[in-house]
């Protein structure tokens, strides 16, 4: 039997098994829970690096001005000497449509120009291929990759990346450092909030990630280890936009 | 969170098959605590055991029979006062749901309602004052799995020992670990059993109190035997007997 | 050292083996103890557990109430968005799925995520038969597979052991590793080994946390990256789940979530939450070219017929019950012979398996309701545990459809034990006989009973009972007024 014809047999034996059983369906719960949430931007901003230093992030806050700056000494300091961005101002990229682009920085290349100044001293990568033709540099090449963020959540400390083809999901995976630029007014105060206001369920992307620290594991003798299969650094650059 | 009457004029006693016969001398106490508050207790002599043994080695038909049984004893609407949070939890907890869906599930629910533990009845319906007339003391107690998560009277027996002035509770270590004890779970896995009884004694006797108290003789038949084999001093009694003496009603 | 166990039919001997282990039931003491206060920190405000409890429990509810028509929404929204679903009712058919994907990608390695259903089909051992290697990613599951072990627990599958034993485990199986004690350096090894792997698989394997209907979208927790790695990078990623992982909408997440890691490790959110809604788009640079999604039943289908088992599918596959279980706390995992240990382990197994295989497992609780406290959907572990003891006893009820090894575990002499207890308990005179005779002849009460007399002394019966003493105390009362 071909494998759909086998799956169709299979599921029309598990709904007949399920739907033997009636049972009323049961209406959305009117119950909520309590989400953290401030008006206040100060509280915001506060909660947002707090969680995310306790999860051994660093968060570093600029205002435009500083970025270039900020980033050169930031790969100064970590002795990184090659570096991968996304093509955030591919001129191709501008050109197309927009629902086929859903992100939120490609099309203007926002801060393209100050990571451009503040990493001139390393080997520019841009990922600007199919990952086959890139995934050897990607693995053995890089120190860090650049992204921006699509917005962050105070809660928890998170950044929220919609990877897309500006910004590939492994650009922020492979290499060992993870920079993320993330605008403060794109802060949010709660997951919950910002999947209900921005209605994401209308709109999915291909793949959203959320991202509360460097990867880590516990899994020997409950001790925590960062820089596990994913960057064992993360570096968030704050940046003021208010 | 359980909603509780007023003080009535007489209740129902449920001594337990277990008290009945280990510890009888535990129920005499805990009458006469309830009579000391001014209450008629009433003992059904027909009364024999709630049908937890069946019910948890999972013959449902029989300990149904037995229920039916005990429940047809307390034709008044009196509260029924149990001497065991696990007794008592199969009472006001399992007995409605061996009658669920059962053409008498609403009358099994008005019994399960007036189902309630000793520690719980002082505590929250007789609003209990008890005046410590003892030398000093110090007391550990082990609170029943059941009592405490199905009964949630951990927090009324220890509202009670904390009445007593002259009583210092002490509290040990993984408290709310249940015992090993589970009925037929002590003889079906006995070296299991007897991996929870040997850390329970231990954490125990680590306290050093001077005396051990429950409201349930499952657990006591369980650490009082475990703590003879090992040769140790210490031995539990019911909360009720403890009680009465510290208010010098023995 | 392999713990590995023989199945759940032998969990006496293995449970007492594991008991007798002194480093073991150290490790188990400790990961307990330290997975309790995590998560006990992570709940600090009980109004705000409950009501995440309530509502986690409503959505689950609501889900299962539903399920049918969730699963043919989530079918019809996942192959919308180019991921292609496959249905499979029992082991064979998702590891025949999943070889036939294998081999049309003439693929050699798949890498893996964590995955407790790949588990269940016992994928690794399936596809070794074809010639397809399955290497797991997962720290925990890593070491564990270089031992020729199994998980040990669902969400730190290494628990059994200290870092001195991962040490050990590496310099036997792994060339040029030094040992040592240093957990960074242990994971790095990990890391590094790993690493060519990702590179090299021709297919990702993963779990999926939730299902999303609404927008045919799967869901991944993980703190460590490998499952980003593993539906990343290679071309091909195949997800796997049981059916019962679907929910309705898009914001039944957040709560689930947030549930799911605080019950589990204690964590306010994990470092990685994953969604895939589809394969790489065109003109997108990285990402799977193939999405596939294997919807498995193995047993799943019977636990929903009954009103009270179905809750067992409202888990969340969070482990809190284990890390609050006493005796899985002494026993550890591997001595269920499950692969789902501990009290969820308890109540699923015998769906997956049979009452049959299972039937000593369901008695293996003292019905201390530890689970059900902490447990984040509220399912009630010891009520249903209860319900599965009845039907390892008795055949079924008139209008219900027989379990697997229904009935298995029925004895005549139990079974007229408890009908000779059921009788005297509703007869008084032969009770109070016995009651009576008990403690009037308590003095031939043997001092070895038997199991409970090897820690324990026997019960020391009373000189009367206390329908006994009642009656004197009447009758003195009597006399004086």
């Amino acid at each position: 039997m071909s494998l759909t014809a086998s799956s169709r047999v299979a599921k029309r034996a598990i709904l007949a098994r399920l739907n033997r059983v009636k049972l009323p369906p049961i209406e959305k719960e009117t119950l909520s829970y309590p989400r953290w949430k401030t008006q206040d931007e100060q509280l915001l901003t506060q909660r947002f690096i707090a969680g995310l230093s306790a999860n051994h992030a660093e968060v570093i806050c600029v205002n435009s001005t500083e970025i270039a700056a900020t980033l050169t000494q930031v790969l100064t300091s970590k002795a990184y000497k090659s570096v991968v961005l996304g093509c955030a101002c591919d001129e191709t990229l501008s050109d197309s449509a927009a629902n086929e682009c859903t992100a939120y920085h490609c099309e203007k290349g926002e801060f393209y120009a100050e990571i451009l100044a503040g990493a001139r001293h390393c080997d520019l990568l841009q990922f600007d291929s199919v990952v086959e033709d890139f995934k050897s540099r990607l693995f053995n090449e890089v120190d860090a990759g650049i992204t921006h963020c699509f917005g962050g959540i105070a809660d928890t400390g998170t950044l929220v990346l919609w990877p897309d083809r500006a910004e590939p999901r492994t650009l922020s995976l492979i290499p060992p450092c993870h920079i993320a630029l993330i605008k403060r007014s794109t802060i949010v105060s709660n997951f919950a909030g910002m999947m209900s206001e921005q209605a994401w369920q209308e709109k999915m992307p291909t793949n959203i990630v959320l991202v509360s620290g460097p990867s880590k594991t516990a899994d020997i003798q409950q001790t925590l280890a960062y820089g596990a299969h994913g960057p064992s650094q993360l570096i968030v650059i704050l940046v003021e936009d208010r | 969170m359980r909603i509780y009457p007023a003080k009535p004029k007489t209740v129902y006693f449920y001594g337990t098959c277990l008290v009945d016969m280990f510890d009888p001398e535990a129920g005499l106490d805990a009458i006469s605590l309830l009579e000391q508050q001014g209450l008629e207790v009433i003992f059904i002599e027909k009364q024999t055991c709630c049908g937890q043994p069946a019910y948890s080695s999972g013959y449902t038909k029989e300990a149904k029979l037995v229920a039916q049984n005990q429940m047809d004893l307390f034709v008044d609407p009196w509260p029924v006062i149990v001497l065991s949070g696990s007794c008592g939890g199969m009472m006001h907890h399992h007995y409605r749901r061996l009658y669920q869906g059962d053409s008498a599930q609403a009358t099994v629910e008005k019994f399960c309602n007036r189902v309630f533990e000793l520690t719980e009845f002082l505590v929250n319906v007789c609003r209990i004052k008890l005046e410590d007339k003892g030398d000093a003391t110090s007391v550990v107690m082990h609170t029943s799995c059941a009592a405490r998560r199905e009964m949630n009277v951990h927090v009324t027996a220890t509202q009670l020992l904390n009445q007593l002035q002259n009583v210092e509770l002490k509290i040990p270590a993984y408290e709310s670990e249940c015992c090993g004890f589970g009925g037929t779970f002590a003889v079906r896995h006995p070296h299991i059993s007897q991996a929870m009884v040997e850390d329970k004694t231990r954490h125990l006797s680590e306290t050093k109190a001077a005396v051990l108290v429950s409201a349930d003789w499952g657990c006591l038949l369980n650490i009082n035997g475990a703590f003879e084999y090992q040769g140790q001093s210490l031995k539990g009694r019911h909360i009720a007997s403890f009680l009465l003496e510290r208010i010098g009603g023995k | 050292m392999n713990h590995s166990s023989k199945g759940p039919e032998h969990f006496h001997s293995q449970a007492k083996a594991a008991l007798g282990d002194p480093q073991l039931r150290q490790n188990f003491r400790g990961a307990m103890d330290y997975l309790q206060d995590k998560r006990k920190s992570a709940f600090h405000d009980p109004v705000e557990e409950e009501k995440i409890r309530d509502l986690s429990e409503a959505i689950r509810q609501r889900c299962l109430s539903k399920l049918p028509q969730l699963l043919e929404l989530l079918d019809t929204n996942c192959t919308r968005n180019g991921i292609e679903v496959h249905w499979a009712e029992n082991s064979d058919e998702a590891n025949d799925i999943i070889a036939r994907i294998a081999q049309r990608h003439e693929a050699k390695l798949i890498i893996k995520g964590k995955s407790m259903v790949s588990e269940e089909i016992e994928l690794n051992h399936e596809m070794a038969k074809l010639g397809i290697e399955c290497l797991e990613s997962d720290m925990g599951e890593y070491i564990v597979q270089l031992d020729g072990d199994k998980p040990s627990h669902i969400i730190m599958p290494a628990i059994h052991k200290n870092k001195q034993e991962v040490s050990d485990t590496f310099e036997h199986h792994l060339d040029n590793f030094t040992p040592t004690l240093d957990v960074d350096e242990l994971i790095q090894t990990g890391r590094t080994r790993l690493r060519q792997k990702f590179y090299d698989a021709d297919i990702g394997l993963s779990g999926v946390n939730f299902a999303v209907a609404e927008t045919g979208s799967l869901c991944l927790v993980e703190n460590e990256g490998n499952g980003r790695m593993c539906t990343t990078v290679p071309k091909v990623h195949i997800a796997i789940t049981g059916i019962e992982k679907v929910v309705e909408f898009l914001s039944d997440v957040p709560p689930l979530y947030s549930a799911l890691t605080r019950s589990a490790t204690g964590q306010a959110i994990t470092t990685y939450f994953n969604i895939i809604s589809s394969p790489r788009k065109s003109g997108e640079r990285d990402g799977p070219l193939e999405v596939h999604l294997v919807l498995l039943d193995n047993g799943r289908t019977q636990a929903y017929q009954d009103a009270d088992m179905r809750k067992t599918l409202q888990c969340i596959r969070c482990g809190a019950c284990m890390n609050h279980c006493p005796v899985y706390t002494r026993v550890g995992g591997h001595a269920y012979g499950t692969v789902y240990p501990g009290p969820i382990g308890q109540i699923i197994s015998p769906h997956l398996m049979g009452l049959d295989k299972t039937k000593e497992l369901v008695t293996a609780s003292s019905f201390c309701g530890a689970c059900a406290e902490v447990c984040p959907v509220r399912i009630p572990i010891p009520d249903i545990l209860q319900r599965l003891r009845t039907a390892a006893k008795n055949p079924p009820e008139a209008d219900m459809i027989p379990m697997t090894g229904q009935a298995s575990a029925a004895s005549t002499l139990e079974s007229l034990a408890m009908k000779g207890f059921a009788f005297a308990a509703t007869t008084p005179t032969l009770y109070h006989a016995g009651t009576w005779s008990a403690t009037k002849l308590k003095g031939l009460m043997p001092d070895n009973i038997g199991p409970w007399t090897q820690c324990r002394t026997s019960p020391k019966f009373a000189d009367n009972t206390l329908h006994q003493l009642i009656k004197t105390r009447n009758k003195k009362k009597g006399e004086t007024s």
